[in-house]
């Protein structure tokens, strides 16, 4: 398996909101991004997800430490790294179809060829459908499919999804963790989401990093492999009503609870 | 989908309970209309005040007709094309010219006021939205002037422009200038972080993210600054014709009250509302058709 991305002992400060000393968002953090690797964080707010979602698409540089893109440093943000955001990030101006192949656009792809490019994409999130409608007519988990098509259009090789479904209903957004999960198998990137729903995180990911904060940093990994048994058995709430999704669930959240009254398990 | 020029809007009923402002007003502003317009009429006919101080509606209309010279109207048209009538057709309308020849005269110096501010306060407002730099040179002036009534540097722009039509337009421009500027500034500020970064880590460059995201985000603030300039003008335009202007609505409105013709006074109001009236529903109409989304994401 090829290394995608790695981050290297990184840390990143910023200066305290009481103007003394400094706060650290991440502490020497470092992991590695291999092929086909679906990695969820999770964590309390303010542990560094987020921070550490911004440092990979390159709006963020680190105080220290490396960070490579295949090999080379990363400075700034690039089409070779999606980014889906919660939401406000489409734009209002464009249709469905036009926001999706407004990365294309930007790369200077001709017409005909970004418009049929973005419609593949559209297919692949179920929108086919509303490719002339207003964003703004859609519901919420319709923009965020937009969202999705929009940055796999651009053919990055990760994926970057900043809690994308952490402003939908609980339907809504089951149903959309089955259509990430069936975006990714089909698409092959590498996938790097951030959420506050334990649930979510294991039964999405191939590998879990559990955060914690002050100062941000990854306390426990976990490999795992519940969505390899959605993709056989196509039956999402029976791998996660089994008794080994059950059991690490329990123990993920009590790793998580137990940092937020202060006496954390080793 | 995306709403035509002149396809009427669905109503937006917010008719829930405790909704501020719920319900219809444009019956009760129909009503309000006729009130004061038969008001009007009624304490006319009966005489209870002189036509020095309140000139009757239908004196004002008979005024309307003479001095846009209606009557003979297309005669007149030829006599103008070349002299292919007989008839005598002669009508000085008010102060040499007539009432449309005022109007166009009023129009091109607003307009043309206007339209230069638009095109140098968009590119000044949204570059002191987007950099500090800018905001530090272009906030202090803009501001100081802003407050300051166009009649008080009046005489400044004689003294700089002297007499003719370039100091009216100066005038009206700097009216309608800041509106527009800081506006468009505003406007910047409605784009949010997530569409620039979406932008940027799908390949664009600066240039784009200002082009294709930021323009088109501030479209709705830069409109509605257009719409309160336009005001702004008309608000200034009697003021830019104070000074030896031949022609205009607000010359015929000064020298219409030297004379005390009231009747005249009336009418050049009533014809200034009405055109900015006209345009500022245009203005909406082109608001619906190129931000349709304004207020929805």
């Amino acid at each position: 398996m090829t290394t995608v991305v790695s981050l290297d002992r990184v840390t990143v400060e910023f200066p305290a909101v009481d103007g003394e000393g400094v706060v650290r968002a991440l502490d020497t953090v470092s992991l590695e991004f291999r092929d086909n690797e679906f990695v969820v964080a999770l964590g309390a707010s303010g542990c560094g997800k987020t921070t550490l979602l911004n440092v990979i698409a390159g709006f963020l540089q680190p105080t220290s430490g490396k960070i490579l893109h295949r090999d080379e440093p990363i400075r700034g943000p690039g089409s070779d790294r999606g980014v889906v955001f919660q939401k406000h990030a489409l734009l209002p101006w464009l249709n469905v179809l036009e926001n999706t192949a407004f990365g294309l656009k930007l790369q200077g792809v001709a017409r005909d060829e970004r418009l049929s490019r973005a419609r593949d994409y559209l297919a692949l999130v179920g929108l086919s459908d509303f490719e002339r409608y207003p964003v703004y007519q859609l519901s919420g988990g319709m923009q965020q499919r937009v969202g999705l098509a929009r940055a796999l259009t651009c053919d990055p090789d990760m994926l970057l999804m900043d809690e994308p479904l952490g402003a939908l209903d609980a339907f809504t957004r089951e149903n959309m963790q089955e259509l990430v999960l069936d975006a990714w198998s089909k698409t092959r990137k590498v996938v790097f989401f951030i959420t506050h729903s334990v649930e979510e995180a294991l039964f999405m990911a191939t590998r879990l990093i559990v955060m914690s904060p002050r100062p941000g940093r990854i306390t426990h990994t976990y490999d795992i492999d519940f969505s390899r048994r959605f993709f056989e058995t196509g039956n999402a709430r029976q791998v996660k009503s089994s008794p080994e999704f059950i059991a690490l669930r329990e123990e993920v959240l009590s790793i998580i609870y137990g940092e937020e009254t202060g006496d954390a398990q080793p | 989908m995306k709403p035509g020029l002149f396809r009427r809007r669905r109503p937006q009923a917010v008719d829930q309970y405790g909704a501020p402002g719920r319900g219809s007003g444009t019956l009760i502003s129909a009503v309000t209309i006729v009130v004061l317009l038969g008001g009007w009429w009624i304490v006319t006919q009966l005489g209870l005040i002189r036509p020095l101080f309140l000139p009757a509606p239908e004196m004002v209309i008979a005024k309307f007709a003479k001095i846009a010279c209606t009557e003979h109207y297309f005669e007149r048209l030829l006599v103008a094309v070349g002299g292919l009538a007989e008839v005598e057709a002669k009508c000085h309308g008010f102060s040499d010219h007539t009432l449309h020849e005022h109007i166009l005269w009023s129009l091109y110096r607003v307009f043309s006021a206007f339209a230069l501010a638009t095109v140098t306060a968009v590119p000044i407002g949204i570059s002191m939205g987007m950099s500090r730099h800018a905001r530090g040179v272009f906030d202090p002036p803009i501001e100081f002037y802003r407050p300051i009534p166009p009649l008080a540097y009046l005489p400044l722009t004689i003294i700089w422009f002297g007499i003719g039509e370039s100091g009216k337009l100066f005038l009206i421009f700097l009216a309608c200038f800041a509106p527009i500027a800081i506006n468009a500034r505003a406007g910047v500020r409605s784009v949010s972080i997530e569409q620039i970064h979406a932008a940027y880590s799908m390949g664009a460059s600066h240039g784009q993210v200002l082009r294709q995201v930021v323009l088109k985000a501030a479209l709705p603030e830069i409109l509605t600054g257009m719409r309160v300039a336009i005001a702004f003008g008309w608000t200034t335009l009697v003021a830019a014709e104070m000074v030896a202007a031949k022609a205009g609505i607000g010359v015929m409105v000064l020298n219409a009250a030297r004379f005390l013709a009231t009747d005249i006074v009336f009418l050049g109001i009533i014809v200034i509302g009405a055109v900015a009236f006209v345009f500022d529903l245009i203005m909406r109409r082109v608001e619906r058709a190129l931000v349709p989304w304004k207020g929805r994401m």
